[in-house]
Formats: C-alpha cells, sequence, structure tokens
C-alpha cells in the first residue's frame, strides 16, 4: 500500500517529469550489431502490450514463448519432425512398463552461477501442477505422480506416472514446462539457464537479454537481443524494411509475397494446420457418408491457392504431416464431385443447407470459409457462413455450430490425440468419442512392443481418414522475415525447438 | 460569475459523473461475451481449466460482491491488478500515459499557433485567393482519416525515403515523433483553424471592432480574444481525443500509449484495466471541459 500512495504521490506532483522520463527511456535506437559476431539483434513479435509477463510458466503468446526459451531450458523440446529431442535432460530411460523414468540432467548452471539440479526440475514441476494454479503445462504433467517422483542424486531425477506412459518425453516438452531455480517466486528479473540472461524489461515495449557466455550449448553468436512488440503486421514489416529491427516474426502468406526480394523470408512447412472440424454427434454430420461427401467435394488446392498462395500444401485429413507416427501411406484424397453427390443423395441431404460457423480468431479463417462454402453449393448443397465472435471462439466451438474453422499448431501427433480426439478429451471440437479409438491410443502410449505402438497409431489415422470429424484440408507455412544481414534463422514450426531460437543466429 | 465558485461547483458535478461512468462501464464490460477466464484460455479451452482461471480471478464471485470491492478499493486509491499479467493497474496506466501524453502534448502546442495562424490570415483577407486556397485545402485534409494519412506518411518517409523512423520500435525519438504527431495535427489544424476564422470574420463585422478601426485603437488585441472563444471549446474537445490515445494512430506508429492500452484490455476482457482506464478518461474529460470552461469566462466573460 505505501508503494501504492507514493506513486499516486508521484503521479500527481511530478506529471511532467514522468513523461519525460517515459520519452528518455527509449532503447538505444541504431546500435544493430554490425562487424562481425556479436551485436545487438532486435526481434518485433505481435504481443500482449501493457499485460505481458516475464514468467515462463504464465507464457501463453508468441513473444512470451520465444522470451522464455531464450531465458530458460526445457527437458526436452520438439525437433523437425515434431519429435522430443534431450534438452536439459541428457537422457531419459524407462522401466519396462513405460511408469518409471529415469532422467539425467546436462551439467548446466543458472545465469547467477548456481548448477542446475534434479531439486529445481522438481521444484518447477511442483510449480507448474500446483492445485491451486493454472499454469498451461499443468495438464500435460499430471499425470506425474510428484510426491513419489525424486532426486537421486543432483544430475539425476527419477519419475513415477499415474499410469504407463511411452510418449513421456513429450510431456518434457510440453510448451510452457520450464525448470527455474528451486524457489523462485519473483519473476521482474528473470534467472534461467538459458542461451541468454535478463537485462531490462519495459512491460509493453522491449526485453534487452545478453549473451549468456557459460551456455551448456556454447555461447549464442549475438551479442544482445532485445525483443519488441507491434501488433499490426504492417509495423512490423515497416520497421524490418527501415532497419529499426532486424526480425519480423510472423507473416501472412499475402504481405510475404508482397515483399518478396525487399527482405529474405524464412518459410517452415508443415507449420499449421488448416480445417474444419465437423461434430460427428448431431446432425447433420452424425451421418458418416454427409462428412465422407464433405471429404470429397473439397477442392483442397483451390483452398491452399486462395487462403495462402505460395506459403501452404494440400492436406489429408489427418493432423501433423511431416511429424513422427504420421501415416503417410494413407493415400492423397481427391476431390471426385460426382461421388460425393452421390453420397449426398444416399445421406438424404440434397439442398440441405450447412451453418458453417467462422471468426477471425485465426488469419484465413474468413476468405477459407468463403471459399470453402462455394465448393458446398457446387456440391448441391446450401451453405451460409455465421461468424462468431474472435476473443471467445476456441471455446464457443466446443458446444456450438456444426462445422466450425479450425486449426491447429504443430505438436506431437500423440498430444493432438489426447487432447482432442479421445472420449475424455476436454477440447474436442468434433465430439469424436469411441472406445475402440480409445483402446487404440492406449495401445500406442503404452504397449511394450514399439511395432504394436505404431501399427495402433497408423490404425488410429486410418478411422480417422475413412470417418473423422476433421477435414484437413491444408498446411500453412511459417513466415518469418529477416534483414539480409541475419544468418541462422532456422525454418521451424512455431512452438519446436529451432522456431524463435536466437542463440544460432549471427549478425553479419 | 465567480470563477473559482464556478469552477467548485463543476468539479462537484464532475466527481459525480465519473461515478456514473465507472458503475456504466462496470455493468457494459460484465455484459461483454465471454469473461476473462474464456479468453486467456485461448485456443486451449479446456473446461475444468477455464472453471480454475475464472476461480483464481475471483470471476466466479457474484457480480455485487466484485463492484463492492473494487469501488472499495478506488475510494482508497487502489485500483487493482491486471487480470492477465497481475501487474498493478496503476503501474500499468502511468506507463501508457507517459507516451500519449508527449503525442498529446506536442500535438496541442503546435496546434494553437498554427490554427490561430491560419484562420486569421484566412479571416483578414476574406474572400482572397489566399482564404479560398485555405479553405479548400482544409475541407480536402479534413476528410483523410488518420489512419490512411499515416500508412500513406509510412510508405513515403519511413520506408520509401526512409528519412524518418517508420514506428516507434526505437523509442520516441524526435524523429519518431515526426510522423505522428504531423497526422493527429492535420485534422484539428483544419477544423480549429476554419472555427478561428469564422469567428474572427464576425467579430471583425461587429460594431465595437468597427468603431475601434475608425477611431484608429488597437483593434486587434481586443478582437482576437473575443474570436478565440469558440475555438477554446474544440480545442477542449480536441485535447481530449488526444489523451484518450488514438488507437489508429498509436497502431500504426507502435506507440504504447492508452489507446493500444485500452484496446488490449477490451480484447482481454481485462476488466480492472478497463475500468482504470474509464475512469482515467472520464476524469481527463471532466477536466479538460472544465479548464476550458473557465478560459472562456476569462478570454470573453460575456459569452
Amino acid at each position: 500500500m505505501r508503494d501504492h500512495l507514493s506513486r499516486r504521490g508521484f503521479l500527481g506532483l511530478t506529471a511532467g517529469a514522468a513523461v519525460l522520463a517515459g520519452c528518455g527511456t527509449a532503447s538505444s535506437g541504431g546500435s544493430s550489431g554490425s562487424g562481425g559476431s556479436g551485436g545487438r539483434l532486435r526481434a518485433v513479435f505481435a504481443g500482449g502490450g501493457a499485460t505481458e509477463v516475464l514468467d515462463p510458466h504464465l507464457a501463453n503468446l508468441f513473444n512470451e514463448a520465444a522470451r522464455a526459451k531464450a531465458l530458460y531450458d526445457k527437458l526436452a523440446d520438439l525437433g523437425s519432425d515434431v519429435s522430443p529431442q534431450p534438452r536439459l535432460a541428457e537422457k531419459w530411460e524407462p522401466n519396462t512398463g513405460f511408469t518409471l523414468w529415469r532422467i539425467t540432467l546436462r551439467q548446466a548452471r543458472f545465469h547467477d552461477g548456481r548448477p542446475v539440479r534434479a531439486q529445481d526440475v522438481l521444484a518447477s514441476y511442483a510449480r507448474i501442477t500446483d492445485p491451486g494454479k493454472t499454469f498451461r503445462a499443468k495438464s500435460s504433467l499430471a499425470l506425474i505422480d510428484l510426491p513419489n517422483s525424486r532426486a537421486v542424486d543432483d544430475r539425476t531425477v527419477e519419475f513415477r506416472l499415474k499410469r504407463p506412459f511411452a510418449e513421456f518425453p513429450n510431456v518434457l516438452a510440453a510448451f510452457g514446462a520450464y525448470i527455474v531455480p528451486e524457489g523462485t517466486v519473483d519473476f521482474s528479473r528473470p534467472v534461467g539457464s538459458g542461451p541468454f540472461s535478463f537485462v531490462s524489461w519495459q512491460p509493453g515495449r522491449s526485453v534487452l537479454l545478453r549473451r549468456n557466455p557459460d551456455y551448456w550449448e556454447g555461447a549464442p553468436y549475438l551479442e544482445e537481443l532485445e525483443f519488441l512488440i507491434a501488433n499490426e503486421e504492417s509495423a512490423r514489416v515497416n520497421a524490418l524494411m527501415s532497419g529499426q529491427v532486424e526480425y519480423a516474426h510472423d507473416l501472412t502468406p499475402a504481405t510475404a509475397r508482397q515483399h518478396e526480394g525487399r527482405v529474405t523470408l524464412v518459410r517452415a512447412p508443415n507449420s499449421a494446420m488448416q480445417a474444419f472440424a465437423m461434430k460427428v454427434d448431431r446432425p447433420p454430420f452424425d451421418d458418416r457418408d454427409l462428412r465422407e461427401a464433405l471429404f470429397l467435394l473439397t477442392d483442397r488446392q483451390q483452398l491452399v491457392d486462395t487462403v495462402m498462395p505460395g506459403a501452404g500444401q494440400i492436406g489429408n485429413d489427418l493432423f501433423g504431416k511431416g511429424y513422427e507416427h504420421y501415416a503417410s501411406s494413407i493415400p492423397q484424397r481427391a476431390p471426385d464431385l460426382d461421388k460425393a453427390r452421390a453420397l449426398i443423395r444416399k445421406a438424404g441431404a440434397d439442398g440441405l443447407t450447412v451453418e458453417l460457423t467462422t471468426s477471425t480468431a485465426a488469419a484465413g479463417f474468413v476468405e477459407a470459409a468463403a471459399v470453402f462454402a462455394d465448393q458446398l453449393r457446387a456440391a448441391g448443397l446450401k451453405a451460409t457462413i455465421v461468424n462468431g465472435s474472435k476473443d471467445t471462439y476456441w471455446s464457443d466451438i466446443l458446444t456450438k455450430g456444426s462445422i466450425t474453422s479450425f486449426r491447429s499448431g504443430a505438436m506431437p501427433i500423440e498430444t493432438h490425440i489426447a487432447q482432442r480426439l479421445l472420449s475424455a478429451s476436454t477440447t474436442n471440437a468434433t465430439k469424436w468419442a469411441r472406445p475402440e479409438f480409445d483402446a487404440l491410443y492406449e495401445t500406442a502410449v503404452s504397449a511394450r512392443n514399439a511395432a504394436d505402438r505404431e501399427a495402433a497409431y497408423l490404425k488410429m489415422q486410418q478411422l480417422l481418414h475413412a470417418e473423422g470429424g476433421l477435414l484437413v484440408w491444408g498446411f500453412a507455412d511459417w513466415i518469418v522475415a529477416t534483414s539480409p544481414k541475419v544468418s541462422g534463422v532456422r525454418a521451424a514450426p512455431a512452438n519446436t525447438l529451432d522456431w524463435a531460437r536466437f542463440d544460432k543466429v549471427k549478425l553479419a | 460569475m465567480n470563477p473559482a465558485r464556478y469552477a467548485a461547483r463543476r468539479l462537484a458535478v464532475g466527481i459525480l459523473q465519473i461515478a456514473g461512468v465507472a458503475c456504466l462501464v462496470f455493468l457494459m464490460a460484465e455484459s461483454l461475451p465471454g469473461d476473462a477466464a474464456v479468453v486467456l484460455a485461448g485456443d486451449q479451452p479446456d473446461p475444468t481449466r477455464i472453471a480454475q482461471i475464472r476461480a483464481g480471478l475471483g470471476l466466479d464471485r457474484p457480480l455485487a460482491d466484485r463492484f463492492a470491492a473494487w469501488a472499495s478499493g478506488i475510494v482508497l486509491g487502489d485500483f487493482g491488478t491486471s487480470l492477465v499479467s497481475g501487474r498493478p493497474v496503476t503501474e500499468i496506466m502511468l506507463d501508457a500515459l507517459a507516451p500519449t501524453a508527449v503525442l498529446a502534448g506536442l500535438t496541442v502546442l503546435l496546434l494553437v499557433p498554427l490554427s490561430i495562424l491560419l484562420g486569421v490570415a484566412a479571416a483578414l483577407r476574406e474572400g482572397s485567393r489566399l482564404d479560398r486556397a485555405l479553405t479548400a485545402a482544409s475541407t480536402a485534409l479534413y476528410a483523410v482519416p488518420e489512419f490512411a494519412l499515416a500508412i500513406m506518411l509510412v510508405a513515403v518517409f519511413g520506408v520509401a525515403l526512409a528519412w524518418l523512423p517508420p514506428t516507434g520500435l526505437g523509442g520516441l525519438t524526435a524523429a519518431a515523433l515526426v510522423l505522428p504527431v504531423s497526422v493527429l495535427l492535420v485534422r484539428p489544424v483544419c477544423s480549429t483553424g476554419r472555427l478561428v476564422r469564422s469567428a474572427m470574420i464576425d467579430v471583425l463585422a461587429s460594431p465595437y471592432v468597427r468603431h475601434a478601426r475608425r477611431l484608429g485603437l488597437s483593434w486587434f488585441a481586443h478582437a482576437l480574444p473575443n474570436a478565440l472563444a469558440p475555438a477554446v471549446q474544440h480545442l477542449a474537445r480536441t485535447v481530449d481525443w488526444l489523451l484518450g490515445g488514438v488507437i489508429v494512430v498509436e497502431a500504426v506508429f507502435v506507440v504504447p500509449g492508452l489507446g493500444s492500452t485500452l484496446a488490449d484490455a477490451v480484447g482481454q476482457r481485462d476488466l480492472p484495466v478497463l475500468q482504470g482506464l474509464a475512469l482515467l478518461f472520464a476524469a481527463t474529460t471532466v477536466l479538460v471541459n472544465l479548464l476550458a470552461d473557465v478560459a472562456v469566462l476569462r478570454l470573453a466573460p460575456r459569452a
């Protein structure tokens, strides 16, 4: 309270001075790194403005996630095929039943010099799973039996799980599962073990970080890294083209096309799944024939060419193209309008009105819905488009609508299934709930024999491809633009290890 | 009328108005679809997680309880903490106030002399080529919305010619302020200039100025204050508009001021931040208008 009153006094008495101070705290513009390695890279992201946070467990937006990975490490992270790769964990060894996992930690240090110990790992996971808190990684970590997990020694953790789980490394790589020093409560000056250490923060404006010379994977090339925020895509591009920043995150295909040649574009394929989610538990899409008709009437290439020209590829009604466990053996579906019309007649749906729910919650949704509505009409259905609220869209479509615009960023196929396609999944937008499918999932994550697990993944995807509710029409590239001086930016889907990974980036 | 007594009475009414705005905004924010918990959950709308977030934020308490807690906090000078970041609302508002105040201050500083100069110049030569040119130019420019002008200026001076920074990302340096202040100036200069012009023409045609001119007295010093009275009211509205943080301008030029903070708070249903800003805006509106009325009283006591 005292602090608060002094603040108000400050506001009343010295408003003019506060204004000038705010003006003067500008980051030192023009100090772009030049001459060999080192220098300062300025990266601009869309972000939450004044309400953003530095707590890595609260990270939610892209700028927060990118900063968290610069400052902190997870035990594992997702590689280019979205399979877990060891990070702070040097290796992991399960028992034969996949209920006990022994993790060996790397020899790493936090920025204040303390070593990263098994106790820090347990404390971090305990914080995330605190019953009174709602950290994003909480549900992923829920299957760890923490009270019965232990630190064997400083560099060995033994996790006991509540049920057998062969994909446990996916949990170690979960979004937001960062390792913080034991006992941390204040994140206003974050201390992590990541490639960059904290220098300063102006909420809503910038975060300045410095190279961590002792990083376990080798010191970054850059001397300094500054994160800036601009919610308008045009502002990010303008800042890049005028040399105010060297890295602009998240461009739409249209913008990328417009500026091709003037900036360096880095495109990561298979990054964002684009789909329509049909609810299989209610009319009209509880009819399997009608779902198949929609699969067949969709002109995926037209959708890709219209919504993300030159920046995407067609999908095959399955999540995770190119990822570990993806069923690439299932042939690509081709449009077959005659068969689709026959199936529509068979389902008694000739002239049926389809209400397509969409919103501006994600780029390209409305455009894709318009194109798809035309494709529905061409097959003899009536189509109307319903625009939902942008802010509450993801929650709304869990219960409302019959067919809705849907997208997903990169995550392991196992995670996608667990979160969205099981009877007990809490974010199941297609209402797909089949006991035999649930059983296949159990086999996929707990069978002792790897071949059995792989067979279960294939069988699940065959079922979804044949009669599931998710019409996956495409995969958008993830597009980042950089100045020509920047090298070492890797093409990687958002939220994987190499995405926004600045320790490997160089400034010429 | 005694200006001091007048101001005191207006201030009392103003406080009532602010209280009214506080209640209204609270109810309006409540009626938005989806609360902060749903928005915070984003594309991970796990219902149990939403329920936990809601409980953690205290959103599961009855409306009356939350309003009472909030209102008593305000009386004690505590605006609460942001639902999204947990930072004190006062801190968030102070951070955002600085850039908005810089933009607004500079704009007003340039607006007053520019619009008086243009208005008086046109009025003194009413009907001349200069007057007609100024009229045509200000009508045309007044019709250009801020966002269009901003995008055009950024494309030309920020990117193509690269004379000026296109955004405030490198900090609000003098160079970075040129484009946003120019955009903010254009429409107010046109409208205020027109008002000064017409008021000046009226005043110049009034008997007392004509009489003063015939007598060879210093008529201009008498004419100008009377001509400015209507413009002061308009200026007050402009200042109020500027202090609210002009969202389009802040977005295009990446200025983290009150406007963008408000837009974020609405999008995230961050009720305490929204509330705090609404109170701040209500207070500035009341104060600015009060100051304008007192100023008019002094400039032209008969008005």
